[in-house]
């Protein structure tokens, strides 16, 4: 949980009063664009650097650190000691969060089994290609079995088989109560993984809540496909629609598609195709955040 | 075990296998052996160069004729036998005030008197900080005895050489432990610079690796700090370890010589030996933490060079401060050298080999430990602030205000 969260790096605003709930064994999604301010949110949520004002608490503790134990990180830099094995690797992270090392080694086993590393377990860390060594910094992050996990950009660097694997392994710790928190710039990720999303921008947070409100901020848009090519039916056809591939497109009136069709109807328009698609998070993304980022530069026309 | 010990033990446990369990640690053995084995040759010739140049001295006040038949004594002795401490004899001519004399002869420097043999052959009698079954007083009964066989009409009933044992004389006690004082501020000053230097790139890996970020988020800095000071203190005690074995044994087998033959030390050899290590512990840890926090800030081996040349200055003035304490531990310069907390171990190694009062070191060593502590602190606090960009705003500097 955060509260009213600001973060100055000299004279530079990082994260400008962000206030946030996670809830317990949720999947959340942490939105925005790039240098939006989602690591730096992170960080502050972690302990890993102190807020300028405002307050956080993590899993009941008032000084993140203290929860250190229940709480495992992947940061967006991947770091690893380059001369470790990668068992040694992943026992060393369970032991800086409280994991008897001779446990460590044996779960360090059992997770790189799990996930078709065995062979590669008593070999240096350099010798790993790097998608190798990000599973075993991810393998890391989970060997002590913590309450909450949180993955700065997780998905960078990983080609689309191991994306899919750890999309799994993030709904897998979920179903097992698990909360895990992860930043990502790439909306399908939260889309199918998310039940809440935060959206930053310009250090500030311009969305929070579940992804189908987020969607629901955005009118459904319909496609519109007519015989006729011109007539009294485009007085129906509201102001800004765009005529793409032959079909127009626009943002549903507001109110609702009955007056719209029956205009069209009336007027003669010929509909040949008519669908009124719900728009996807992607939308409601750019729309979010761009409306944020504008608002954040001070762009007098961006909505409030 | 607290928190903040336990992340601190983990850290220390992989930087230390880490580097002892390397290659290069075997270079880092094997560095100091080589002039180890040079030291150990040429200590061989030096030392005798030293013995005859530092030579224990007798004063011996009596006539000229008694003086010549003891000297040619001594000559014939040492033909004879093959004496490693020979004694020199210092010729002194009687003077009215007998006590006078003898106390400014046992307060000498120049040259360094050790006793006093008085009455001549007829009534010798030894006076000085001598042991009573010791190579002095056998070797005068040796030359005494001689030296009245060699003269026409012995007497048989001359008694043997008298003695009067005396607890210190300047040439028995003062230079030798100001020697020892200055040997052991020596070695603790060669061992730290040559030691504590490497902590100043110990945080580069985990800033070149990125781990920095793993470990801050799941340690406090104090522990990473503390963690990484007490892996290289361990390393250290480890390589010393092995360079005194091979030292000790190198110096025994070419000078045939051991630490006893050292002059000892005010508080005895096995206490300044104790000391000797936990002013080492407590001189690495001092400066140790100091070259952490200074080095914690460079991102390259570069910038690690080039912090290192200042430092190592810094030190030299750190050494060269502790060292006007030697001959003098109770001057205000020494008590100040000693307050200070990076000069108070070298300047308290120093006072072990002069003065034999045991509460300062008790003192000094918590006052040490303190600064140990609020150095580490500080650093981290630092740490966090400049490379982790951590804690609240600060105020805008006045210049700044104004440039705006």
């Amino acid at each position: 949980m955060a509260e009213d969260l600001v973060k100055d790096f000299g004279e530079t605003r990082a994260v400008d009063g962000i206030s946030l709930a996670v809830p317990a064994g949720s999947i959340y999604g942490m939105l925005g664009p790039n240098g939006a301010g989602k690591t730096t949110a992170l960080r502050l949520l972690l302990g890993i650097i102190d807020p300028s004002s405002g307050t956080r608490r993590l899993l009941g503790h008032d000084r993140p650190l203290d929860a250190a134990r229940e709480v495992g990180y992947l940061p967006e830099e991947r770091g690893l000691y380059p001369n470790m094995t990668a068992r040694e690797a992943i026992a060393f992270m369970g032991a800086l969060r409280g994991l008897p090392l001779k446990e460590g080694r044996r779960r360090a086993d059992d997770l790189l089994a799990g996930h078709g590393l065995s062979e590669w377990a008593r070999k240096p860390i350099r010798t790993l290609s790097k998608g190798m060594a990000q599973t075993v910094q991810l393998l890391g992050t989970i060997v002590h079995r913590p309450r909450l996990i949180v993955l700065d950009e997780p998905f960078s660097g990983l080609d689309a088989i191991n994306q899919a694997k750890l999309e799994e392994l993030i709904r897998a710790e979920a179903r097992d109560g698990v909360t895990v928190i992860f930043s990502t710039h790439v909306i399908a990720h939260a889309e199918r993984l998310c039940e809440r999303i935060a959206i930053i921008a310009g250090g500030r947070l311009a969305f929070e809540g579940g992804v189908d409100e987020a969607r629901d901020r955005l009118q459904p848009i319909v496609r519109l496909r007519t015989r006729s090519e011109d007539g009294p039916w485009r007085s129906a056809i509201p102001h800004g629609a765009r005529h793409e591939r032959g079909e127009w497109v626009f943002d549903l009136p507001p109110g609702g598609p009955e007056p719209l069709l029956r205009a069209l109807l009336d007027s003669g328009a010929g509909i040949e195709t008519l669908a009124i698609e719900r728009p996807g998070l992607h939308d409601a993304f750019v729309a979010i955040a761009g409306d944020a980022a504008a608002a954040a530069m001070g762009d007098p026309g961006a909505p409030s | 075990m607290p928190a903040l010990l336990r992340s601190a033990f983990v850290i220390a446990r992989r930087d230390f296998t880490a580097t002892v369990f390397s290659r290069a640690f075997l270079f880092f053995l094997m560095g100091p052996l080589f002039p180890l084995l040079m030291v150990g040759i040429f200590a061989g010739i030096g030392g005798t160069a030293v013995s005859q140049a530092e030579r224990p001295s007798v004063a011996v006040v009596a006539g000229d004729l008694d003086f010549q038949a003891l000297a040619e004594a001594r000559a014939r002795l040492y033909n004879k036998v093959d004496v490693s401490a020979k004694l020199e004899l210092l010729h002194v001519l009687p003077r009215p005030d007998a006590a006078a004399q003898r106390t400014k002869l046992l307060v000498s420097k120049s040259p360094p008197v050790i006793a006093v043999l008085e009455g001549g052959l007829a009534r010798p009698h030894l006076i000085g900080p001598v042991h009573a079954e010791g190579t002095t007083i056998r070797q005068l009964q040796f030359m005494v005895e001689d030296a009245r066989r060699a003269r026409a009409d012995p007497d048989p009933n001359a008694p043997i050489v008298q003695l009067s044992r005396t607890t210190a004389s300047a040439g028995s006690l003062a230079t030798p432990r100001a020697l020892t004082a200055r040997a052991g501020q020596t070695v603790l000053f060669l061992l730290t610079v040559l030691l504590s230097g490497m902590l100043l790139s110990q945080l580069i890996d985990e800033k070149a690796n990125k781990i920095i970020e793993v470990l801050a988020a799941a340690v406090p800095i104090d522990a990473i700090f503390l963690g990484k000071l007490f892996a290289m203190l361990a390393m250290s005690l480890l390589g010393i370890a092995v360079w005194v074995a091979a030292g000790a044994a190198t110096i025994a087998m070419f000078t045939g010589q051991s630490l006893a033959s050292l002059p000892p030390p005010a508080v005895g050899w096995p206490l300044f030996m104790t000391l000797a290590v936990v002013y080492f512990m407590m001189s690495y840890l001092l400066l140790g933490s100091v070259f952490l926090g200074i080095g914690g800030q460079a991102s390259t081996a570069r910038e690690v060079q080039t912090l290192s040349m200042p430092v190592t200055m810094a030190q030299v003035v750190v050494f060269a401060v502790a060292a006007t304490a030697v001959g003098s531990p109770d001057s205000p310069r020494a008590l100040a050298a000693a307050a200070f907390p990076l000069s108070s171990p070298f300047v308290m190694i120093a006072r072990a080999a002069e003065l034999p009062e045991l509460w300062p070191h008790l003192v000094a060593i918590a006052w040490q430990a303190l600064w140990v502590g609020l150095i580490l602190r500080v650093a981290a606090r630092i740490f966090r602030r400049s490379v982790l960009k951590s804690g609240p705003a600060r105020r805008r500097s006045w210049w700044r205000a104004a440039r705006t």
